[in-house]
């Protein structure tokens, strides 16, 4: 059946700002579906308001919009361009959602738009609870019943009804916290009335408990023809409980003998052809261990954050094939590479996934792992066992882990390890190796987790080794510990090496890995694909060709500080090398990302991003170049090491690195350049810290060098707060200095550019709406600039000029500037590198600067490629990049902004006027703006001043406002009436109660500067919690709150009186 | 133990020992299956054979009971990249390494069967000997040109005797030829309501008529088709007069009773993931396979059923207006639902002899 022919035009909705839970997979996914539908000669027209994703770019679609996702501008954009169908199921819950509301507000039939791929009908009836209880219940399938209570004695009813045990679950609350476990009546009194009490609307969801039972997860594929596969079949080692999201996760499932594979797979292939499914769709399982017992716990119908893994697990490109299958092609008409798209992908490998959590940044955050995910991002590695992938995936998180070891373990009683593996956290895994290494007996562990005797068994037997090898650093065991996948990082500390000596030491003896293809089939076709990983075994798959090459090394998994926006880079650097007449080769280990689509680059290596990975790839391919400029710090981490094993680094070189990052380097160029900078030192003790910090004065702002999106840094005001920083914040010592700068309050500003050495060419320049002292990542930034002098412009542009050359980058990089209330610009750091920013500006700019970048350190100047030491011309529209949070995500973490990135995505809107584009910008950014409510204000003394007369505004524009004693005081005073509420320091749950019930539509909190224990602070923080947890949006930068009225006034007409 | 494994070829692969620690040589072919290696050894179609495993973990939950294919098991050897001796579910009882030694089957374990798997794709299936470290390669090689393959590995699987599987309220009586028959498909027979009477490869035509069969199944079953001339002849005769049904080595008889020719694939179809095209409906299913010869090509009076959509090769055929088909791979029951092959047999039996 080929494909069809009465529709031209397809619209795909994309996933808008990355959240926890909503990640890159998207962009992956996304730009698949969009590069499937051309090539299938199809029109794109493509929504999605997050800057940075390559999808968004305007050779992936054909014509792109990137307005905010929500029904008011996606209908506007489908009566402007009437696309014939819509691709629903590529944008993640966002674009299913909106397609829904599309179709139910009429929308769609209106303008005659078809959803493709699956029916409204089936999206509906793998959304909605009930009605998917009903098509299970149709074709025998045992899904979860879950009641509904609204009282004590209902719940009891209710767990009676189901059985013990039993989970109770607050409904409406966006954390899912405050329910729990009930074994007993008793239970289900005591947790059932606390969970009544957080559920805004008094409700509890009572469910059955399958505590301990393995989670298995089915990708499946099915087309028109009723051909339904099984794509891979996933397995969490964390057992049911944890979300998927969170868990670490093996591809395929390991434990399952043929009978259990069967029952499941045949239930996902059940459901998927009842649900009439044409495309991807992945179910999850609970499974019994001790029995054929299972519950269908949930059904996507869509592409997923699983279908991503799945398809980089597989090499079967799950979206890809969704799109052709969505108009109208069958899986036997799609050829993949030699492959047909009907053949069940099988595998010769063990896949690993390991999600990457937040908490090395957000310390206060609680590390529980449930039932909402956590994590921010996730690596997956491959190997040929189960140890071998284990070890390398833990080994790409960045968390400075190399192997199955924490340090902080050593100091457990083997009775506090085995009480701490009971809850699952990040760093379990660790716990539990901790345990083998006290000879603790597997079945107390078995017991404590319920995690598979399988994956433990595997997990002692890294340990069993690791005791060899330390009893006996040998080359025998060297060569053994190499194959179950140890790294050479943890090697080298058993031998007594650095981590390069192992490397040399190692490849001296010839103790080498070989490369595996991904070829869906197992070697069973012949046919080279281009995806390899490592493994030491014999044979060495990955041909290299005659064709010079350059290696591209992306950014690993995605944190807070180092999102999409630098694979935007890498694959962009890929595109361009390849536009120059190289081979392309990147080196990464994110299975969310566009640069890990193997048809994107020439060749990819799923690999760790650490030395001796990076390395081997290098000795085989010898490679003319290895670009480390693109993948943010994760690249430039390893730069002086590669430059010591004489890696050619092409583009900034480890010097310049140096020179930009090193904190006297970095002096002695602002210096000799004569650009001001805050005052400050770098400093390796306490003493001499609180020397330097009275010395320039408080407040100081102080960090530790080399941070990316700035861990651990602050503000701070006396001795005693820069003493407790010292020593608990971050552990200052030689070879971890702490820079000490002087505190510039002032408009900030950001700039990226692009110099060849000679020549320095600035796209454009961008300023944050936030003052210093809030995290430029967590700032709004408008491009143009709006309220900067020409000035003060060319001098930023002069600045910009000369450090580039100075630092002698060649290629990209970033840097932040203070203008202060004079006009004086100073420059606060720079990177050397590709730029969270860099995404943004040149979509707003038009400015292809990973490309241009990529082509100077090729070697084509700027003079060649048509630019020279120039500003561009600034657009005449504005653009304005706003952050967007995942507050409610993860318990324990306070909200307040800070010098602490803590923002994990981005949303653009632009528009002729300022107000217009930060209105867009701020609703792209999912920030509810509503012009009408109660306002609540609770501000530091210090903040009285500025924020009386913009509560006055939110006052005049007809809001209630309501404060706490003291700021009441001062708002009366002023002349605004004001509800009076109880502080809960005071013992009232007055405003906690108003805020859960959904009373309050705004609140702007700020705290005291000078108050060290700002964070801490009981009531700030707890009203700052319920309201992210309650979806009520807080202010903490007043600076935000005048943008926001800025837009409110425009957009509100006022009551008043006859004769006023 | 460290043991090795050498090629026709003389390519040379150092592994450990499992199992049996006997040397033997065999006809080395793989599967690409993830799950199911008990079925899988358990196949009679194995038999004389040596199997290695795509999939690098094998052994992860044992051996289970009540889930075996058949008594016997099949292959004379397995190759490993892993083997697990650890076994994690609650119903195994024993391990893979006591099941193979209890059979005297060799296992090696800790080859690199991504490689070995690739030298097969491209050279074929061929010859192989496990064997200690101290047989030099010369040594090893002679051995393999010394060795003479079982004749007729068929009469080595099949039943000596006529056995029985009843079930409650039957409707059909079903005869299945023994060529290597596998369990799975005999409690389909019974859930389908069918009596099924297992009789020896070489039982005649008298005998089985005698049983006053409603259909009769030819059973798939291990090597060369050619080699089974009394069980085409057996074909030949009953064809007509009762449906008949044949899996892999009996679709192969099969075409074989009719006129038709068959070939041996270079290495074969063995795995869990092929998708075939039913030629009538056009319906695509994804099939477990195990056959190393094909039919070449369909007749006048062979329809083609099932095509591969991989390669394209026949997966099934039909004698035309002689209710007498069969299909070479392993057709499955899903969800208590079995495949349409099996309905369109009873169907057969339903509406009688011709």
């Amino acid at each position: 059946m080929p494909r069809r022919e009465d529709i031209k035009r397809v619209l795909v909705i994309g996933s808008g700002p990355i959240v926890i839970g909503q990640a890159a997979e998207f962009d992956y996914a996304g730009t698949q579906a969009c590069l499937a539908l051309k090539e299938e000669g199809y029109e794109v027209i493509l929504i999605n308001s997050n800057p940075a994703t390559i999808m968004t770019d305007t050779n992936i679609a054909d014509k792109v919009y990137m307005e905010p996702l929500t029904l008011e501008y996606v209908s506007r954009i489908i009566r402007k361009e009437r696309p014939h169908a819509i691709l629903p199921t590529l944008g993640g819950q966002t674009g299913l959602n909106l397609a829904m509301q599309l179709a139910k507000k009429g929308v769609l039939e209106e303008c005659q738009c078809e959803i493709l791929g699956t029916s409204f009908r089936s999206i509906q009836e793998a959304e909605d609870r009930e009605d998917f209880k009903k098509l299970c219940e149709r074709i025998n399938q045992p899904c979860l019943e879950s009641l509904i209570a609204h009282t004590v004695e209902e719940i009891v009813a209710c767990a009676n009804e189901i059985g013990y045990p039993v989970v109770l679950r607050p409904a409406f609350t966006l954390g899912g916290t405050g329910g729990g476990f009930a074994y007993n009546d008793e239970d289900a009194r005591s947790i059932g009335k606390n969970a009544l009490k957080l559920s805004p609307v008094s409700e509890v969801l009572v469910e059955k408990s399958i505590k301990g039972y393995k989670e298995i997860e089915f990708e499946v594929m099915r087309d028109k023809n009723d051909t339904a596969i099984v794509i891979c079949s996933m397995e969490n080692i964390d057992p049911v409980g944890v979300h998927t999201g969170d868990s670490m996760v093996v591809a395929p499932a390991q434990t399952l003998s043929q009978k259990e594979y069967n029952l499941l797979a045949n239930s996902a292939l059940a459901i998927i052809r009842e649900l009439k499914i044409e495309g991807g769709c992945n179910v999850q399982f609970a499974l019994d261990p001790f029995s054929f017992q299972y519950f269908v716990i949930e059904v996507n119908p869509r592409v997923s954050r699983s279908s991503a893994l799945a398809s980089k697990a597989t090499g079967y490109p799950i979206a890809r094939v969704s799109s052709k299958i969505a108009v109208g092609l069958t899986l036997d008409e799609i050829q993949l590479g030699k492959v047909c798209a009907a053949f069940a992908p099988t595998v010769d490998y063990v896949v690993t996934k390991v999600a990457r959590f937040p908490f090395d940044k957000f310390t206060k955050a609680d590390r529980t792992l449930s039932t909402q995910m956590k994590a921010t991002g996730e690596v997956m590695s491959i190997g040929r066992t189960m140890e071998e992938s284990l070890l390398k995936a833990i080994r790409s998180l960045e968390i400075g882990v190399d192997h199955l070891y924490l340090e902080k373990f050593d100091s457990y009683t083997t009775e506090e390890l085995l009480k701490s593996i009971e809850t699952a956290t990040d760093d379990r895994i660790y716990a539990i190796a901790e345990l083998f290494r006290r000879k603790v007996d597997m079945m107390l562990i078995n017991n404590a987790t319920k995690i598979d005797a399988f994956f433990l068994d595997k997990i002692h037997h890294i340990i069993s080794v690791e005791e060899k090898v330390k009893a006996n650093p040998n080359e025998k065991y060297l060569r053994k510990a190499k194959k179950l996948g140890f790294s050479d990082r943890y090697l080298a500390k058993i031998y007594g090496m650095t981590e390069l000596e192992m490397y040399q030491y190692r490849t001296g003896l010839g103790i080498r890995p070989v490369y595996k293809m991904i070829d869906t089939c197992a070697g069973e076709f012949d046919g080279y694909v281009p995806y390899l990983y490592s493994t030491y075994e014999t044979e060495n798959e990955s041909v290299v060709t005659d064709k010079e090459s350059i290696v591209v090394l992306g950014s690993g998994p995605i944190r807070i500080g180092q999102g999409v926006e630098f694979d935007y880079s890498t694959v962009h650097a890929i595109w361009a090398i390849q536009q120059a007449g190289y081979e392309a080769i990147v080196v990464n280990n994110n299975p969310e990302t566009v640069s890990t689509d193997y048809s994107i680059s020439d060749k990819l290596y799923f690999e760790p991003l650490c030395i001796e990975d990076v390395m081997h790839v290098i000795d085989l391919e010898k490679p003319k170049g290895v670009i480390v400029s693109l993948g943010g710090q994760t690249a430039i981490n390893l730069t002086e090491r590669l430059t010591k094993l004489n890696v050619p680094i092409i583009g900034t070189d480890h010097y310049a690195i140096e020179r930009a990052e090193n904190r006297d380097s970095f002096e002695k160029v602002v210096k000799e350049t004569g650009i001001p900078q805050p005052i400050g030192q770098a400093v390796t003790d306490i003493e001499t810290g609180i020397e330097v910090a009275n010395k320039i004065g408080y407040p100081v702002l102080v960090r530790p060098s080399y941070v990316l999106g700035g861990r651990a840094m602050q503000i701070v005001h006396h001795d005693e707060e820069l003493r407790e920083y010292l020593t608990t914040a971050v552990k200052i010592d030689k070879d971890q200095p702490v820079l000490v700068d002087k505190y510039i309050s002032g408009t900030e500003v950001e700039v990226d550019a692009i110099c060849d050495g000679v020549d320095v060419f600035i796209p454009g320049i961008m300023q944050l709406v936030e003052a210093t002292g809030v995290h430029s990542g967590d700032s709004m930034s408008v491009y143009p600039p709006y309220s900067l002098s020409q000035k003060v412009k060319d001098t930023i542009a002069d600045y910009t000029v000369r450090l580039g050359l100075a630092i002698g980058i060649k290629g990209l990089f970033n840097i932040q500037f203070i203008v202060d209330s004079n006009d004086e610009v100073s420059v606060i750091e720079v990177n050397p590198r590709s730029s969270r920013s860099v995404p943004f500006l040149s979509k707003s700019s038009g400015i292809p600067m990973a490309n241009i970048a990529t082509k100077v350190m090729l070697g084509q100047s700027l003079k060649e490629q048509g630019y020279g030491t120039e500003v561009m011309p600034e657009k005449k529209r504005f653009y304005v990049k706003s952050p967007t949070f995942s507050f409610s995500k993860l318990h324990g973490l306070d909200t307040y902004l800070s010098p602490e990135m803590k923002s994990t995505g981005e949303a653009i809107g632009y528009d002729d006027t300022l107000n217009r584009a930060l209105y867009k910008s701020l609703q792209a950014s999912n920030l509810r703006v509503v012009n009408y409510g109660t306002v609540f204000v609770t501000v530091a003394d210090a903040d009285k001043e500025r924020a009386l007369p913009l509560v006055k505004r939110f006052y005049d524009l007809g809001f209630n406002i309501e404060a706490t004693a003291g700021t009441a005081k001062s708002l009366k005073e002023y002349g605004i009436r004001t509800r009076v509420k109880q502080k809960i320091s005071e013992n009232s749950e007055e405003i906690l109660e108003s805020i859960r019930k959904g009373h309050i539509t705004y609140i702007i909190n700020t705290v005291t500067p000078s108050d060290s224990k700002m964070s801490q602070s009981k009531d700030g923080y707890l009203i700052r919690r319920t309201a992210v947890e309650n979806n009520v949006t807080i202010f903490t930068s007043l600076d935000t709150v005048n943008v926001l009225l800025n837009i409110l006034e425009e957009i509100t007409m006022q009551v008043s009186t006859i004769d006023q | 133990m460290k043991r090795k494994l050498v090629l026709q070829n003389g390519m040379e692969f150092i592994g450990h020992g499992f199992g049996s620690f006997k040397e033997t040589i065999a006809e080395l072919v793989f599967n690409t299956s993830v799950v199911g290696y008990q079925e899988i050894l358990s196949d009679p179609t194995y038999y004389g054979q040596m199997l290695c495993m795509t999939y690098t973990l094998i052994g992860n939950y044992g051996m289970i009971d009540e889930d075996y294919d058949s008594k016997v098991i099949g292959p004379k050897a397995l190759v490993v990249r892993e083997y697990n001796d650890k076994p994690s579910n609650f119903r195994y009882t024993k391990t893979l390494n006591e099941v193979l030694e209890e059979n005297d089957v060799v296992g090696i374990t800790h080859v690199d069967t991504r490689q070995l798997t690739r030298v097969l794709r491209e050279q074929g299936s061929m010859l192989a000997i496990i064997c200690d470290l101290d047989v030099t390669t010369e040594e090893a090689l002679a051995k393999i040109n010394d060795y003479i393959a079982i004749e007729h590995p068929v009469s080595q699987v099949s039943c000596q005797k006529v056995w029985y599987s009843r079930c409650p309220n039957p409707k059909y009586n079903v005869v299945t030829v023994d060529c290597g028959a596998a369990y799975n498909m005999i409690r389909e027979w019974n859930h389908l309501g069918c009596n099924v009477t297992i009789v020896p490869y070489n039982t005649s035509y008298e005998k089985i008529m005698g049983m006053n069969p409603d259909g009769v199944v030819i059973s798939m079953g291990p090597g060369s088709p050619e080699n089974c001339k009394g069980v085409i002849e057996l074909i030949q005769k009953i064809q007509g007069q009762k449906p008949i049904l044949g899996f892999g080595l009996g679709c192969q008889l099969i075409a074989l009773a009719n006129g038709l020719s068959v070939e041996k694939l270079v290495h074969g179809h063995r795995g869990s993931s092929y998708p075939v095209r039913n030629t009538k409906t056009n319906k695509v299913e994804i099939t477990s396979q195990n056959h190393s010869y094909v039919i070449s090509s369909g007749s006048d009076n062979v329809q083609v059923t099932y095509e591969n959509v991989m390669d394209h090769t026949i997966e099934g055929i039909e004698v035309v207006d002689q209710k007498c088909f069969g299909v070479q791979f392993y057709p499955t029951n899903t969800l208590g639902v079995s495949h349409e092959c099996y309905q369109q047999f009873i169907e057969y039996m339903q509406k009688g002899g011709n």
